[in-house]
């Protein structure tokens, strides 16, 4: 592979809370076709490392690299080939979910109606598409934040339990879009703590303790 | 699908908080109407005799409007943070410093624009000479878009804060002061026939600094404020 290649590399990762480590030289590569599972404990650092790798927190040391290239000093090139889907789902309870798509989701993609619709319907709420969020379940929430990890077109996932109050079939729809993601030759880096892809030849696994 | 451009993502912002303003009629409204209220309540406690109240109509009108825009500032980036909006905006790739200033921009119009448009009815109702309205619009039409972008610098800076109001004001009232003396000092000349153009300059001179490095300020600071 050349020095351009889509990898997705940390180096030495350390950060501190206050006058806790948190991460204590964690170092990884992700590769194209690969789904790189994290995992541990609550509390251990799972939620800081995704967010370092980000670049929504530094960290004390270490490196993100993005194609060979630190992520710190070229972050608006690596911005544009990351989605990220947080805790929060970022959706506004006072607009509907064709809205909130398009007024976030926009933001990256100019979107037409049917790129919303094929979305909306690939996570199963199209015929919710027109109700406020406020008024969707908490699984359906979820379920729109994923849609819009879908409209971001992105080369790069970085998740962070992305399954969080799904339910059975929700799950699997997340393995399926994790595949359909891994299978185009995209990466996906995702903490979770639940079962997900666990038996898959895709799936790699970091432990942090 | 294809990339969308600063242009039209900056205006995606601006769009979506005037949809919102929309559904939330209420509370944006507040901020005028504790503007109204506060100049109403004047002339009651002071004097009727309008002689008087025109030779500080100018000042009162310019120290509610500094207030009420105060008051609203401080949820501006508050909804956004918390519920992760913000942080998907620091990673949309799209300049963070573009999106705020858009967002501060909708904001102007639904919070400042209102004060500036009602301040001539406030003015008169205290007093102030009808050939001095013009001069008072320009002045507060100047003073508060300066205000949103300072206020928004202070609002970005403490949004993590909880009850953030106070610091807020502690930030954001010292940088305001020059804007208050320059826009009451304004409205005053032009009713002692003098020509108002020195403290307006100032004030235009003022906005466009604010304008050109408060976007810069603002994005900063919500970068530090999404750390955590």
């Amino acid at each position: 592979m050349g020095p351009d290649a889509a990898v997705l590399e940390a180096r030495a990762i350390n950060v501190w809370r206050g006058e806790r480590h948190i991460l204590r030289d964690v170092s990884f590569e992700v590769h194209p076709g690969v789904f790189m599972k994290l995992t541990g404990p609550n509390g251990v650092g799972k939620t800081t490392l995704i967010r370092v790798v980000c670049g929504l927190l530094p960290a004390e040391s270490g490196e993100i690299l993005w194609r060979g290239k630190a992520v710190r000093s070229a972050s608006e090139q690596f911005h544009t080939e990351l989605a990220y889907l947080g805790h929060p789902n970022a959706l506004k309870a006072d607009l509907t979910a064709r809205e909130n798509l398009r007024f976030l989701a926009g933001l990256r993609q100019s979107l037409e109606d049917s790129d919303i619709d094929r979305a909306l319907d690939r996570v199963g709420i199209l015929s919710r598409g027109d109700l406020v969020a406020r008024s969707l379940s908490a699984g359906q929430k979820r379920r729109l934040a994923l849609a819009r990890l879908l409209l971001a077109d992105a080369r790069l996932w970085i998740l962070d339990e992305p399954a969080t109050n799904l339910d059975v079939a929700g799950v699997t729809l997340v393995e399926d879009l994790i595949a359909e993601q891994v299978a185009g030759g995209g990466l996906v880096l995702a903490a979770a703590h639940q079962r997900l892809l666990d038996e898959s030849p895709i799936t790699e696994r970091l432990e942090l303790s | 699908m294809r990339r969308a451009n600063v242009s039209a993502a900056a205006a995606l912002v601006f769009k979506r908080d005037l949809t919102l303003a929309l559904r939330r009629w209420d509370e944006v409204t507040q901020p005028l109407i504790f503007y109204v209220v506060v100049t109403t309540l004047f002339p009651l406690a002071t004097t009727p005799d309008l002689a008087q109240l025109r030779t500080i109509s100018g000042g009162v009108v310019w120290v509610a409007a500094l207030l009420s825009s105060l008051l609203a500032l401080e949820s501006l980036f508050r909804s956004d943070v918390e519920d992760g909006t913000m942080e998907q905006w620091v990673l949309s790739g799209q300049p963070l410093a573009w999106l705020l200033l858009s967002k501060v921009a909708a904001h102007w119009i639904l919070t400042g624009l209102p004060l500036v448009l009602i301040s001539p009815v406030v003015g008169t109702a205290l007093g102030l000479p009808f050939d001095a309205w013009g001069t008072l619009v320009l002045s507060l039409l100047l003073g508060t878009a300066t205000l949103s972008v300072l206020g928004g610098i202070g609002a970005a800076l403490t949004v993590g804060v909880r009850r953030g109001s106070v610091l807020l004001s502690l930030l954001v009232l010292p940088l305001a002061m020059p804007l208050l003396i320059f826009g009451a000092r304004a409205v005053s000349m032009q009713m002692d026939g003098d020509s108002p153009a020195g403290p307006l300059q100032l004030l235009a001179a003022i906005f466009f600094l604010a304008l050109s490095l408060g976007p810069l300020a603002m994005s900063a600071a919500i970068r530090i404020s999404v750390e955590s």
